[in-house]
C-alpha cells in the first residue's frame, strides 16, 4: 500500500471559450495527496482549482494524464464508483428529503439495512453537532447547520478522500472561523485525507498541512503554509498569499538593486540567476532599529488603524508604493509619523526572501 | 381617508368587473345547474318544479324504479372517460417529460424558440387541427394509403373512430398543457443535486428515481391535473375522431342538453364530473400540504 491516497499525473484539461480558442484549466498537473493529509488548493477564481477537484471526483474527464486513487487508476471510472465524497459549495442538500435521509443517502444507495443506517446517521449528525435533527427539512436549518449536514452526508460512508469545494464561502465571518477549527479537528478524528478548495488565503494557511497555490492551470507552489508564506516560489504566490512589498531588480552581492535605485539587503541564499525579486512582508518592517539594520525612508500617505496594528501606506522618493504593518503598541511613534508624514522602516536582511524572476519568455 | 382604506377601495374598484362577470356567468349558472340536477325532467324539455333525486340514481344505474331497470351504461361511459383521460395524461407525460429535459439543456435563444413552437398550435383552430387527423387516420387517409402502397398491409387499418384515435387527438391537443409545467420544474432543477447524488454513489437510474424524478414531480402532477380535467369533459375530440357514438362524458352531457333535452340529467352529470375533479384536487392539495407546499405549482 502506497502512502499516497491520490496521485495525479500530467492532468490536463482545456475548455473552449466563445472567442474560439481554448483555455487550459489544468496544464499538466502532477500532484500527490498523502494519507491523513489536509491539502488545500488555493488560487484566484479561474485558476483551475475547482476543475482539479472535479477531475478527482470524476465530474470532468481529463484530456491527458491519469488519476490514481489509493493506487487504482480511476481515470475512466464514473463519479458514483469513486471512493471519494464531496462537500459542495452551496451544500446541494436534497430539499425533498429530511436531514436524516440526506445524511444517510450514501448508505441507502449502498444497501445498508435501515436499522444500522439510523444508527450511523445519528452518529454522523452527532459528530457535526446536529444531534437529533434527523426529521428536519434542510430548508428549516440555518446556513451553518446546512453546511454541517452536507459534511455529515459526505463523511458517513467513510470515503478514502473528502473533497471540499469552497464549503465555507457562504457562511458569515465568525461562523467561518469556527468551522475552520472544527474541520481540522474532524479531519484528525476521521483520519481521512481532505482536499480543500478555497480562494481565501487565510483559510488555506490556518487549516492545511500543505497548500498548493494554483494559477492559470498550473501549480505555482506546493508546500507547508509557512513555506508558502515565508518563501514563495514565484511573485504570484508572494502577492496572492499575504500582502507583500516586491523589489524587482538585479542581484549584486547580498543586495538587490532596483531600477529606481533602491538597494535591499538580503542574507538569504542566492538565486541562480542575476534577476531576482526581493520580498518584504509589511509586518517585517519595524519602526525601531535593532543593531544596525538597513532601512527605507518613505513618505507616508495614509495611516490606517486596523485594531491590532497600524497600516502605513506610503511611497519612496522614487514613487514606489510600500505598505508596512506596525504593532498598535507603538502609538507615540505613529503620532510622530502622522505629524511629519515621514517614516523610516527598518528590516532584517535575514528575513528578506529572494524570488528568482522568471525568464521573459513565460 | 386612510391609506389603507383607500387601498382597499382601489382594490374593490379594480376587482369589481371581474367579480361581477364571474357572478353573472359562472356562479349563477352553476347554482341553476345545481338546482336543476334535483328537478324532474319535463316531458318536452325543461324541468318540472318538483324534487327528483333519480337523476343521480340514473348515473349509478338505479333510475326511477317506476320506468327503468338497472342499467350501468352511464357508469360504463364514466369509467371509459376516466380511462381515456388517464391514458391521455400518461401519453402526454411520456412525450413531454424527456422533451422538457432536452429543451432545458438548449442555449437560451433556442429555448425561447422551442417554447414559441409549443405555443404555436394555439394560433390555429382546434377543429381544423382535429380534422387533419381525420384525413390522416381514415380508411382512405394518408397513413393507410402509404402503408397500402408499400404493401405492408393488404387492407386498410381501422384507425379512426376508435378509442386509440380519440387518445391520439387528445394527446395532440393537450401536449402543450403537460409540457409547460414539466418544463418549469425541469428548468429550475438544481443539477448540483444530481452531482451530489452521483458523488454519494448513486448511478444514473438511482439518481433519476431518488432525486431527479421526485424534484420534477410537482410539474408532472400540475401537468397531469390540467390535462386530465379538460380531457375528461372534452366532447369535441370524441365527436370528430370517435364517430357518432356516445363515447365520453362530454358527449353525453352535450347530448342530454341538446338532443335529449333532458336538462336535469345533463346537470346531474356535469355536477358529478365537477365533484370528481374537486375530490381529486382536494386529495392532491392535502398530500402536497403534508409534503411541504411547492411554490412552483402555486397551490
Amino acid at each position: 500500500m502506497s502512502d499516497q491516497i491520490v496521485t495525479l499525473e500530467n492532468a490536463t484539461r482545456s475548455f473552449p471559450v466563445p472567442e474560439g480558442h481554448r483555455i487550459y484549466a489544468l496544464r499538466g498537473i502532477d500532484l500527490e495527496v498523502s494519507r491523513n493529509e489536509f491539502l488545500t488548493l488555493l488560487g484566484p477564481s479561474g485558476c483551475g482549482k475547482t476543475t482539479l477537484l472535479q477531475a478527482i471526483s470524476g465530474f470532468i474527464d481529463l484530456e491527458k494524464g491519469r488519476i490514481l486513487i489509493d493506487g487504482k487508476d480511476v481515470t475512466d471510472v464514473p463519479p458514483h464508483r469513486r471512493p471519494v465524497n464531496t462537500v459542495f459549495q452551496n451544500y446541494a442538500l436534497f430539499p425533498h428529503m429530511s436531514v436524516g435521509d440526506n445524511t444517510g443517502y450514501a448508505l441507502e444507495i449502498a444497501g445498508v439495512p435501515s436499522a444500522e443506517r439510523r444508527k450511523r446517521v445519528a452518529e454522523a449528525l452527532e459528530m457535526v453537532g446536529l444531534k437529533g435533527l434527523e426529521n428536519r427539512r434542510p430548508r428549516q436549518l440555518s446556513g451553518g447547520q446546512q453546511q454541517r449536514v452536507a459534511l455529515a452526508r459526505a463523511i458517513i460512508a467513510r470515503p478514502k478522500l473528502l473533497l471540499l469545494d469552497e464549503p465555507l464561502s457562504a457562511l458569515d465571518k465568525n461562523l467561518r472561523e469556527a468551522m475552520r477549527i472544527e474541520l481540522k479537528t474532524l479531519q484528525h478524528e476521521l483520519g481521512i485525507s481532505f482536499v480543500f478548495v478555497t480562494h481565501d488565503q487565510e483559510e488555506a494557511l490556518t487549516m492545511s498541512d500543505r497548500v498548493a497555490v494554483l494559477n492559470a492551470g498550473q501549480i505555482q507552489q506546493l508546500g507547508t503554509p509557512r513555506a508558502v508564506y515565508d518563501e514563495p516560489a514565484t511573485t504570484f504566490v508572494a502577492t496572492f498569499v499575504g500582502a507583500s512589498n516586491l523589489f524587482e531588480g538585479s542581484r549584486d552581492g547580498n543586495r538587490v538593486i532596483t531600477q529606481d535605485g533602491i538597494a535591499i539587503q538580503s542574507n538569504r541564499p542566492a538565486a541562480t540567476n542575476a534577476a531576482v525579486t526581493a520580498l518584504i512582508r509589511p509586518e517585517q518592517f519595524s519602526l525601531v532599529a535593532a543593531n544596525d539594520q538597513p532601512s527605507l525612508d518613505i513618505d507616508v500617505d495614509q495611516v490606517v488603524f486596523v485594531g491590532s496594528s497600524f497600516e502605513l501606506l506610503g511611497h519612496t522618493a522614487g514613487g514606489r508604493k510600500l505598505t508596512a504593518m506596525v504593532p498598535a503598541s507603538g502609538r507615540q511613534q505613529i503620532g510622530a509619523i502622522e505629524a511629519s508624514r515621514k517614516a523610516r522602516l527598518y528590516y532584517d536582511p535575514a528575513s528578506v526572501h529572494l524570488i528568482a524572476t522568471p525568464e521573459a519568455a513565460e | 381617508m386612510s391609506a389603507r382604506s383607500r387601498q382597499r377601495l382601489e382594490l374593490g374598484v379594480l376587482l369589481t368587473p371581474a367579480t361581477l362577470f364571474l357572478i353573472a356567468f359562472f356562479v349563477v349558472p352553476l347554482v341553476i345547474m345545481m338546482v336543476m340536477s334535483f328537478l324532474m325532467p319535463g316531458l318536452y324539455g325543461g324541468a318540472e318544479w318538483e324534487f327528483y333525486p333519480h337523476n343521480f340514481g340514473r348515473i349509478l344505474g338505479f333510475a326511477d324504479p317506476m320506468f327503468e331497470e338497472f342499467d350501468p351504461v352511464y357508469l360504463a361511459i364514466f369509467w371509459r372517460s376516466v380511462r381515456i383521460a388517464a391514458l391521455t395524461v400518461l401519453c402526454t407525460f411520456l412525450v413531454c417529460y424527456p422533451a422538457a429535459f432536452q429543451v432545458a439543456r438548449l442555449p437560451e435563444r433556442w429555448k425561447n424558440f422551442c417554447l414559441f413552437l409549443i405555443a404555436l398550435p394555439f394560433f390555429t383552430s382546434l377543429i381544423v387541427r382535429l380534422f387533419v387527423w381525420v384525413l390522416l387516420l381514415r380508411q382512405t387517409g394518408l397513413i393507410n394509403e402509404v402503408l397500402l402502397d408499400l404493401h405492408l398491409i393488404d387492407r386498410p387499418l381501422d384507425m379512426i373512430y376508435t378509442d386509440g384515435a380519440i387518445i391520439v387527438g387528445m394527446v395532440y391537443i393537450y401536449v402543450p398543457f403537460m409540457f409547460l409545467p414539466i418544463y418549469a420544474s425541469v428548468e429550475k432543477l438544481d443539477w448540483a443535486l444530481v452531482r451530489a447524488s452521483q458523488d454519494l454513489g448513486a448511478g444514473p437510474v438511482r439518481t433519476f428515481l431518488r432525486v431527479i424524478f421526485p424534484l420534477t414531480l410537482p410539474g408532472v402532477i400540475g401537468g397531469a391535473i390540467i390535462v386530465f380535467i379538460p380531457a375528461l369533459g372534452n366532447f369535441v375530440v370524441p365527436e370528430v375522431l370517435g364517430g357518432a357514438k356516445v363515447l365520453m362524458l362530454g358527449n353525453l352531457i352535450e347530448q342530454q342538453f341538446l338532443a335529449a333535452r333532458n336538462w336535469p340529467f345533463g346537470s346531474a352529470l356535469a355536477m358529478l364530473v365537477m365533484a370528481a375533479m374537486l375530490v381529486a384536487l382536494f386529495i392532491y392539495v392535502l398530500t402536497e400540504g403534508r409534503r411541504g407546499s411547492d411554490p412552483a405549482l402555486g397551490l
